[in-house]
C-alpha cells in the first residue's frame, strides 16, 4: 500500500496545461481528479501509470512508502482495453500470460462471479454490453492486484443508470486500495471521493465533499446539495468553495 | 439456409448466359474455330484430353501450392521479425521497397535461367509474387496495435515477444487474411508466367503448345481447367479463413 504526492506543472510538449499542481493521494483512499475535457486528466493518469505520451511533470511524483511506482498501477480505462478475440476468461488472466506467468483460472472464475458476470466466462466481450464490458475490464484490475489503481473516466461511456451501479461495484471491490479516479462527472467524484480536486489551468482547487462513507447514496439531499453547487460553480455562476 | 441454395443456382444462371453468348457470337460472327472455338467444341476438348490436361494441371498445381505455402511462411516469418525488432525494421523495409519496386514478373526469365525449366523455378516465381503482399499486409496489421492495448501490454510489463503472440499476433489475423486473398489471387498468373518462360510441363506449357499447333480449343481447354483452380483456390481459403477467423 502506498500513497502518491504529485506537485509541480503538468508540460503537454512545450506548453504548460496546468501549473502548481499539489496533490497528496494518500494510501488506501480514493482521490479524485475532477476537470473538463481537454484540461490534461488523461495525461496526469498517463503520468502515474508510467505510459509514453507528450506529456511531462516538472516537480515530483513521489510514492510514500519511498518505492519506485512502476510495476504497482493497474489502469482502467473508458474503454478499448479488452482483446475482442479472446473470452472472458481470457481476458481476465491475459495480465499473467503477458508476463509468462500461469494464468490463475479459477481467480479468474471468482472475479468474474464479483463482478456479477458468471455464467458468461466463455463469451466473447463483443457479445457483452457496454458496462458489462467494463465489469471485466474491472475484474482484470482486481486480478491484477495493484495497489494503485488508476481509473481513467471508466464509466463515461455507460448509461446514467449504468454508470451508478458500476460506481457502487467498483467502490466495494476497489475498497482499501489507492485509488486515483479521474473524471469529468461531478456526481461520480462526489459520490467516490474521499478527497477531489478541481482542476484548471491554475492548479487544483481541493473541493468540499459530503460527508459519509463511499459510494455515497445519489438521493441524499446534502450530495444533491454539493452536485448543484458544483456544476453552477463548474458552469461559472459561482465560486468553487474549497 | 436457403442462401446456400440459391448461390450456386444463380452462379449456374450466370454461366449458361455468358455461354450462351459466346456460342452466339461464334454463329453470328462466323469466326473460324482456329481463332474462337464454340463452347461445344471446347467441351469435346476438356473431354478429348482430360488424361494430358490432368497430368499437366497436376504439375501447375503441384508448384502453385507449394510456392504459395513456401511464400506464406516466408512472409509470415518475416513481418513477425519485423514487427519484434527495430533494427530488422530498419534493414528489411527498404530492400522490401526496393523488391517490390521490380516487377516480380519481369526476373521470370532470370529465375528460368538460374534455376532451370523444372518446378524450383515456377515455386520460386509464385513465392516472390506473393511474398510481398502477404508480409507487408500482416506487418501493417502487427504494428497498428490499438494504442489502448499496447498501454495495457505495457501496464502488465508484458515481454515483447508475449505481447507479439498474445495481441499482435491474434489482432493481425484479418490483415494476413486480406494478404492471404491477395495471395491466392496472385499465385495462378506467377505460375503460368513461370511456365511460359520456360517449362516442358504444366498448363501454361500445355496453352504456347496447343496455341503453336493451332490447337484453339485445347487451349481453351487448359484454360477453363486453370480458372477452375483459381476458383477452388479462392473458394479453399475463403472457407479456412471463415472457419479459422470467425
Amino acid at each position: 500500500m502506498t500513497g502518491l504526492a504529485l506537485h509541480g506543472d503538468l508540460i503537454m510538449g512545450d506548453t504548460p496545461l496546468i501549473r502548481d499542481l499539489a496533490l497528496d493521494m494518500p494510501a488506501g483512499h480514493w482521490s479524485c481528479l475532477l476537470g473538463p475535457s481537454g484540461i490534461g486528466k488523461s495525461s496526469i493518469a498517463r503520468l502515474i501509470a508510467g505510459l509514453p505520451g507528450p506529456q511531462r511533470l516538472e516537480g515530483v511524483l513521489h510514492t510514500s512508502d519511498g518505492q519506485p511506482l512502476q510495476g504497482r498501477v493497474a489502469l482502467m480505462a473508458q474503454g478499448g482495453q479488452l482483446l475482442p478475440w479472446a473470452d472472458l476468461v481470457a481476458n481476465v488472466t491475459i495480465g499473467a500470460r503477458l508476463r509468462g506467468a500461469r494464468p490463475d483460472i479459477p481467480r479468474a472464475r471468482e472475479l468474474l462471479a464479483q463482478v456479477g458476470l458468471y455464467g458468461l466466462e466463455q463469451r466473447r466481450p463483443t457479445a457483452l454490453s457496454g458496462g458489462q464490458q467494463q465489469r471485466v475490464a474491472l475484474a482484470r484490475v482486481l486480478i491484477e492486484d495493484a495497489p494503485v489503481v488508476v481509473l481513467d473516466e471508466p464509466f463515461s461511456a455507460l448509461d446514467t443508470a449504468t454508470r451508478l451501479a458500476m460506481q457502487d461495484l467498483a467502490a466495494r471491490l476497489l475498497a482499501g486500495r489507492t485509488v486515483i479516479l479521474i473524471t469529468h462527472d461531478p456526481l461520480e467524484a462526489l459520490r467516490l471521493a474521499d478527497q477531489a480536486w478541481l482542476l484548471g489551468p491554475d492548479g487544483a482547487a481541493r473541493l468540499a465533499l459530503p460527508e459519509g462513507a463511499t459510494p455515497r447514496d445519489f438521493r441524499a439531499p446534502d450530495l444533491l446539495v454539493a452536485q448543484a453547487a458544483l456544476l453552477a460553480c463548474l458552469q461559472g455562476h459561482e465560486p468553487c468553495n474549497a | 439456409m436457403q442462401r446456400l441454395n440459391v448461390a450456386p443456382l444463380r452462379a449456374l444462371l450466370a454461366l449458361t448466359v455468358a455461354l450462351a453468348i459466346w456460342q452466339a457470337v461464334v454463329w453470328l460472327t462466323g469466326v473460324p474455330r482456329f481463332i474462337l472455338p464454340g463452347p461445344g467444341r471446347v467441351a469435346a476438348a476438356l473431354w478429348d484430353n482430360a488424361a494430358l490436361l490432368a497430368e499437366h494441371a497436376r504439375f501447375t498445381v503441384a508448384n502453385l501450392l507449394t510456392g504459395l505455402v513456401a511464400g506464406v511462411a516466408l512472409g509470415v516469418a518475416t513481418a513477425l521479425n519485423l514487427a519484434l525488432s527495430p533494427g530488422a525494421r530498419l534493414m528489411l523495409r527498404p530492400m522490401l521497397i526496393f523488391a517490390q519496386a521490380v516487377p516480380v514478373f519481369a526476373l521470370a526469365p532470370v529465375l528460368t535461367l538460374w534455376l532451370g525449366y523444372g518446378a524450383a523455378s515456377k515455386i520460386v516465381i509464385v513465392m516472390l509474387v506473393i511474398y510481398f503482399p502477404v508480409t507487408s499486409a500482416f506487418f501493417d496489421g502487427l504494428i497498428r496495435l490499438p494504442p489502448a492495448l499496447s498501454d495495457m501490454a505495457q501496464m502488465m510489463r508484458a515481454t515483447p515477444v508475449r505481447r507479439l503472440f498474445l495481441l499482435q499476433v491474434p489482432h493481425a489475423l484479418p490483415a494476413l487474411a486480406s494478404g492471404l486473398r491477395l495471395a491466392v489471387v496472385y499465385a495462378p498468373f506467377a505460375v503460368i508466367i513461370g511456365e511460359w518462360v520456360g517449362s516442358s510441363r504444366g498448363l501454361g506449357h500445355l496453352m504456347l503448345l496447343a496455341n503453336g499447333r493451332g490447337q484453339t480449343e485445347l487451349m481453351f481447354a487448359a484454360l477453363f481447367v486453370l480458372a477452375g483452380m483459381s476458383l477452388a483456390l479462392f473458394a479453399a481459403l475463403e472457407r479456412l479463413l471463415r472457419t479459422r477467423l470467425a
